[in-house]
């Protein structure tokens, strides 16, 4: 069919360069190590060993310690453990975000799992076993409702989930403050401890990792991954979420309930966000917080999901990635690097991944440009593909 | 043919108004304009006529300055000049009436035509009633009768056009290019155009006009440019040659207009519409009091202009739209408050006016987008929740080759790379494998090329003699009356009127679509 003939050849003759930019698994890897280079450089520029960012790297992600040649795997531990509710929350930044969603309530419906577990886990009968899952649970659910209030509000009133995703962050964290006041016995920061029964069990993780704070929530998190990739790429009501993601007129056209998809996936997304907190509440901390601030696991997600690309793997690797940075800070200042540099990667990582479109807009006009200014370069550039 | 030959005689030392030679444009892998030239004698007009993707928006806006070319010049009146941008083509006297109007909704007509030139009184101030007096004398002038103080939202699609003519004309404009502009016009609007512009060229202004309707330009035209794949055909004088050789040069080879279709045998009454009301998006009654009835084995047409409650006609029976009140009957029972996905499964498929906003889920593959009316049910839903996707790719297998459905990687093909024609029989494919009943058609050939069009009319006629009900909505006349066995012309939300599609005078739905009854 000849007709079809300019499509092919416009198909064909993309360059490298526009299928790299094309291409989001190559994108993110290419963002992380311009994160890198640019924090390497900085190192340099004030007068630091950049050596000693790696070495501190390489510590947290292998437990070995090459200056002193000691090995220990509780570095390990300890930055899956700051990892997990970074997976979770990007988890719940991009489950939103692939059903068109843009979820700013993560750090909201976090301190609503964080609350809710902490209640069960003061309150409920201490029963081996069911204890810290039901409390679990619980987050996972005031978490979801949380998220789905805001995706129901968003259906039927046409409210802005933006806005009410902000502002339900506020009412989350005063709320969850005044609550676990009400408890017996809490003081200014902290309440009670939790029965033994409530606190996510080491198991084997402790011999493993050498008295690491990783707990069995690494579980959790690899079968929320997994439940992720599941619901998404293979059941109908990702097929449902994804088509209202992508064309949410073409979704209705079709029959598909974008108003319920709205609600589902936002209660989807709380209920990762939730997850998150109750992993945070009952496997870092032996008593419940009465919160003095964010967290921020929330809001960092955002950064997860941008990175991760609101895939399941994507997600995974990005969260240990951020992980990996927070949980080398301490070992970079020994190494007399400042801390600030990991956040300043972060940072960077995310503004280049927002760079996206620039990067594909450059490709863009940089053509037009030498199409316009020497004719003869364009007849070049289109003899070369 | 194969360049612009100027006609022997006196004539080749006319002044030209535009000369534009050898204009080359290339867009990352397709060559729009492959060595285009174009000359346009001052006062005249001049039809551009080609086929979708022909290259001809592109050689205008390269006049207009919208694109730079890659090679190639422009002359006006003989003289060369380099045109960056719109405002370069402005001040040399260039102007152009797009496709979509650029007018500001809440403004009236004269503050649209003074934006960006304002006249000032002597404080300073913006002189309104002066502007308003310009505007009246040049719609005067040229016949317009539009009024300067009516706001644009408030004045119907063929004044808004006058009022980005009387833009132009208030700029100043002597080569004035018009990119398809009876395409939104209702058939008495565009002979009133067609007077409209030889009023422009009596009054010693150049017209270019951007079409692919040849009744216009055989209407309107002194010459004509054809072009065809980027390059250039040939420039031919109107009266000199006759349509099919006109669309012999634009398609490349003899097109035969109208569609080879046997007589239809009408059976039982499959969707029957009565009293139905419908609101639209800002609560008017957009539908008033409408019935309606289409037969197995026919291809009922609703003829009219656009935004006369064609949209909200085909939503309100595809459920899209609530209904306000009345019923939509199918197969006797009523359908009106069902949800989209009851109606589908009822046996009513729908292929929509805009493909692009409610056909296809672009960012999906082929195999996903034709599984967007079944992956709720059986065989491509397993164990209540997962889909089986072997299945979808093998019912995606099974349409590509049932309906010649074109894409490079097969099902995994992304619906969003492939080309117009073949997303449109991908859509076409899906919805004709879910109604067995009732195939409601929405400007199914719009933006496609000749080729695939002849293709989609085939094909909706062949459901037809396979006994489905079709209901079809186009603005193009020309596609109702070469498809429909019956046509109903809609004004204003109402039934005008029904006759035979068989000999039907178009000049008898003319009226009735101007809301007169035949």
């Amino acid at each position: 069919m000849r007709r079809d003939a300019p499509k092919a050849l416009s198909m064909g003759g993309r360059s490298a360069l526009d299928a790299f930019i094309g291409s989001n698994g190559a994108l993110s890897i290419l963002v992380v190590l311009l994160g890198f280079a640019c924090g390497t450089a900085i190192i340099l520029a004030v007068g630091r060993d950049p050596a000693g960012m790696y070495l501190a790297l390489l510590q947290t992600l292998t437990g070995y310690n090459a200056a002193s040649g000691v090995w220990n795997p509780r570095y390990v531990g300890e930055w899956i453990t700051d990892s997990m509710p970074l997976i979770l929350c990007g988890m719940s930044m991009g489950f939103a975000a692939r059903a068109g969603l843009f979820n700013i309530g993560a750090e909201g419906q976090y301190i609503a799992g964080l609350t809710a577990a902490q209640f069960v886990a003061l309150y409920f009968p201490p029963i081996a076993g069911l204890h810290w899952a039901l409390a679990l649970i619980a987050g996972a659910l005031a978490a979801a409702f949380g998220g789905g209030l805001v995706g129901w509000l968003r259906a039927r009133y046409s409210v802005s989930q933006v806005v009410a995703t902000i502002m339900l962050n506020y009412v989350a964290f005063f709320l969850s403050r005044y609550l676990t006041r009400l408890i017996p016995d809490a003081n200014t920061y902290r309440t009670p401890f939790f029965p033994a029964t409530a606190v996510l069990p080491h198991a084997f993780l402790d011999g493993l990792t050498n008295h690491s704070r990783l707990s069995i929530g690494i579980f959790v998190v690899l079968a929320c991954v997994a439940a992720y990739w599941l619901v998404l790429e293979r059941t109908k009501l990702g097929f449902e979420l994804r088509a209202t993601g992508l064309n949410r007129d073409a979704a209705r056209y079709a029959g598909i309930g974008v108003d319920r998809a709205f609600t589902v996936s936002m209660a989807i997304a709380g209920a990762f966000a939730g997850v998150a907190g109750a992993i945070v509440a009952l496997g870092s901390f032996p008593y419940g917080r009465i919160l003095s601030g964010y967290d921020n696991y929330g809001f960092n997600g955002i950064a997860v999901a941008l990175v991760g690309n609101s895939r399941a793997g994507g997600t995974l690797v990005a969260g240990l990635l951020f992980g990996m940075l927070s949980s080398a800070q301490p070992l970079m200042q020994s190494r007399q690097i400042p801390k600030e540099i990991t956040w300043i990667i972060s940072g960077l990582v995310v503004v280049f991944v927002s760079l996206r479109a620039a990067f594909g807009r450059l490709v863009e006009w940089r053509a037009k440009v030498a199409a316009s200014k020497e004719p003869q370069s364009a007849a070049a550039r289109s003899s070369d593909e | 043919m194969q360049s612009a030959k100027v006609p022997a005689g006196a004539q080749a030392e006319a002044p030209w108004a535009v000369e534009m030679l050898g204009i080359r444009k290339v867009f990352p892998g397709v060559v729009a304009n492959d060595d285009v030239s174009l000359r346009v004698r001052s006062r005249e007009i001049h039809a551009i006529l080609g086929e979708n993707g022909a290259g001809k928006s592109t050689l205008m806006s390269i006049l207009f300055g919208l694109y730079t070319p890659d090679a190639g010049t422009i002359r006006l009146r003989g003289k060369e000049v380099r045109i960056r941008d719109p405002n370069d083509a402005t001040a040399l006297g260039i102007g152009m009436v797009h496709q979509h109007f650029k007018l500001v909704r809440n403004y009236t007509v004269s503050e649209n035509i003074i934006l960006g030139r304002e006249p000032r009184n002597a404080l300073g101030e913006v002189d309104f009633r002066g502007a308003r007096r310009r505007v009246a004398a040049l719609s005067d002038r040229y016949g317009l009768s539009v009024d300067p103080r009516a706001r644009i939202d408030s004045i119907g699609v063929g004044m808004q056009q006058r009022a980005e003519i009387l833009k132009l004309l208030y700029r100043d404009a002597e080569v004035l290019i018009f990119d398809e502009p009876t395409a939104v016009l209702a058939p008495r609007e565009i002979d009133e155009l067609m007077s409209i512009l030889g009023r422009l060229r009596a009054e010693g202004k150049t017209v270019i006009l951007i079409t692919h309707k040849l009744r216009e330009i055989k209407e309107a035209a002194e010459r004509c440019t054809i072009l065809r794949r980027g390059r250039l055909v040939g420039t031919v004088d109107v009266a000199a040659t006759d349509e099919s050789t006109l669309a012999e040069m634009m398609v490349g080879r003899a097109v035969e207009f109208g569609v080879a279709k046997r007589e239809s045998a009408p059976g039982e009454i499959v969707l029957s519409i009565r009293d139905l009301d419908v609101r639209d998006a800002r609560g008017h009654l957009c539908i008033r009091n409408l019935s309606l009835d289409v037969r197995a084995g026919e291809i009922l047409g609703i003829a009219g202009v656009d935004g006369n409650g064609q949209t909200e006609l085909i939503e309100a029976v595809t459920g899209l739209r609530p209904v306000e009140r009345g019923s939509i009957f199918m197969d006797g029972g009523d359908v009106a408050r069902w949800s989209i996905r009851e109606r589908g499964r009822a046996g009513i498929g729908h292929i929509p006016e805009d493909r692009h906003r409610h056909g296809l889920v672009l960012g999906f593959r082929l195999d996903e987008n034709l599984a967007l009316r079944i992956y709720d049910r059986p065989p491509l839903l397993r164990r209540l929740f997962f889909l089986d996707f072997r299945a979808m790719a093998k019912h995606a297998r099974d349409l590509i080759a049932e309906y010649d459905i074109r894409a490079g990687r097969g099902p995994a093909t992304k619906a969003g790379s492939m080309s117009g024609g073949n997303q449109q029989k991908a859509v076409i494919a899906r919805e004709i494998d879910i109604s067995p009943r009732l195939l409601v058609v929405a400007q199914p050939t719009r933006g496609l090329d000749v080729g695939a069009i002849e293709n989609i009319h085939r094909r909706i006629v062949a459901e037809r003699d396979k006994g489905r009900a079709i209901l079809l909505v186009s603005y193009e006349l020309d596609e109702v009356l070469a498809l429909c066995d019956r046509i109903a012309a809609i004004s204003r939300g109402e039934i005008v009127g029904v006759v035979e599609g068989r000999g039907v005078d178009e000049r008898v739905i003319g009226a009735m679509m101007a809301g007169r009854a035949g």
